[in-house]
C-alpha cells in the first residue's frame, strides 16, 4: 500500500516536471507579447532562435544561450531575416553550416528513421507481444474450463448413475 | 523441433536479442563525445574567404590563392586555452615542413594573437584575421582549436575537433595529406 502511494506520488512529480518542462520549451510565444513592444521580425526571431540550437553549449537554444557563438549567430539570422529571406532559407544557411544538429528538430530522412518512428515500431511490437500473450492465455483458459466442464459432466453423470441405480 | 520447444527458445532468444541490441546502441551511443558535431562541409568546397593577413594587415589572404596547394587551417586564438594543448604539435608539424598551416585567428585582438605567437612560437605559413567571428560562422566553427584539412582542389577533406592530438595527426591527418599530395 505504501509502495503504491509511493509510486503514485512519483509519477504525479514526474508529470508536474515534464508540464513544467513542456511550458518552458514552448516555442510559440504567448500572444500578448506584441503588446509589450515586441515588432513582428522580433517575434519572428525569437521563435526563430527557440528552434535553433546553441552548438557551444548544446543543450540550449539559440535565444537561451550567453555564449558568444550564440551572439553571433542570432547577429547573423537577423542579418539575413532583414535581408528578406525566408525561415527555411535561414535554417538551410546554418544547417549548411553546423549540420543537422543545429536543429532542435531534427528533420525526416533515411537516416532518422530510427529516430522519429522507432518509438512507434516498439509500441506497434509490443502491443503484439501482448496481443498474442493474451490470445494465447485467453485460449488456454477456455480450453481448461472446457476440460473441467466434461469432467463435472462426468462426474454428474456418475452420480446420475449412481441415483439410477439406487432403491 | 517441436512447436513446444521452438516457443521455448523463441522465449529465451528474444529478450536476449533486445538485450543485445540495447546494449549496442548504449555501447555506441555512450562512448561517442557529443560534443564532436560531424561537419557537413566534408566533401564541400571550403568556403571562400579573403582576409587581412595577421603579420602585415596591409596584405589579405584568400582561398582562391592556395588552389593547388594541400593545406590546413588551423582556427585559434590568444584566449583559447585548449589551444596551448595542440600548439607545440603544430610548432613541430611546421619544422617538419610536410604541410602549410594556415592560421585563423578567430575573433582575437591583432595585437593579443600577435603577442601569443611572439610568445609560444608561430608554425603558421600565415596568420588571418577573424576579427568578428564571421569567417568561422561559414567554416561552422563552433569552438576552438578546429583544424580543416583542405586539398588541392580547395574541398574540405577532414575536421579535427578540439585540439590536435599526435595519434590524429598520425594516423589520420598525415596519410590524407600524403594521399592528396599525390
Amino acid at each position: 500500500m505504501i509502495a503504491r502511494a509511493a509510486i503514485a506520488a512519483i509519477a504525479a512529480l514526474l508529470l508536474a516536471a515534464a508540464a513544467a518542462a513542456a511550458t518552458k520549451m514552448d516555442p510559440v510565444p504567448p500572444s500578448g507579447e506584441n503588446a509589450t513592444g515586441m515588432s513582428a521580425l522580433d517575434v519572428r526571431l525569437k521563435r526563430l532562435e527557440t528552434e535553433l540550437r546553441c552548438l557551444v553549449c548544446q543543450n540550449q537554444t539559440l535565444a537561451d544561450s550567453n555564449a558568444g557563438l550564440a551572439d553571433d549567430l542570432r547577429r547573423e539570422v537577423r542579418a539575413l531575416a532583414l535581408a528578406g529571406k525566408s525561415d527555411d532559407d535561414i535554417k538551410g544557411y546554418l544547417v549548411a553550416r553546423y549540420g543537422d544538429f543545429v536543429l532542435y528538430k531534427p528533420p525526416v530522412k533515411p537516416i532518422t528513421w530510427i529516430l522519429w518512428f522507432g518509438p512507434f515500431a516498439l509500441l506497434a511490437g509490443g502491443g503484439a507481444i501482448w496481443w498474442v500473450v493474451l490470445r494465447r492465455r485467453a485460449r488456454a483458459a477456455t480450453a481448461g474450463d472446457a476440460a473441467g466442464e466434461a469432467r463435472a459432466r462426468a462426474l454428474m453423470d456418475d452420480s446420475d448413475h449412481d441415483n439410477g441405480s439406487g432403491p | 523441433m517441436s512447436k513446444e520447444q521452438a516457443l521455448k527458445s523463441f522465449r529465451w532468444s528474444l529478450p536476449l536479442a533486445i538485450f543485445v541490441i540495447l546494449v549496442a546502441f548504449l555501447w555506441v551511443g555512450l562512448s561517442r563525445d557529443p560534443r564532436e558535431v560531424p561537419s557537413p562541409l566534408i566533401g564541400k568546397p571550403a568556403p571562400a574567404f579573403q582576409l587581412a593577413k595577421l603579420h602585415a594587415p596591409k596584405e589579405t589572404l584568400a582561398t582562391a590563392d592556395l588552389k593547388g596547394t594541400v593545406w590546413l587551417l588551423n582556427v585559434w586564438a590568444s584566449w583559447c586555452v585548449s589551444c596551448r594543448v595542440e600548439h607545440p604539435l603544430l610548432v613541430e608539424l611546421a619544422k617538419a615542413n610536410i604541410v602549410p598551416v594556415y592560421g585563423l585567428d578567430y575573433k582575437d585582438n591583432p595585437d593579443d594573437g600577435r603577442a601569443w605567437l611572439a610568445q609560444h612560437g608561430d608554425p603558421y605559413t600565415a596568420s588571418i584575421v577573424d576579427r568578428d567571428g564571421r569567417v568561422g560562422i561559414d567554416y561552422g566553427v563552433y569552438g576552438v582549436p578546429e583544424t580543416f584539412l583542405i586539398d588541392k582542389a580547395g574541398i574540405v577533406r577532414y575536421k579535427q575537433i578540439g585540439p590536435l592530438t599526435p595519434e590524429a595527426l598520425k594516423q589520420k591527418i598525415l596519410p590524407m595529406v600524403r594521399e592528396l599530395q599525390k
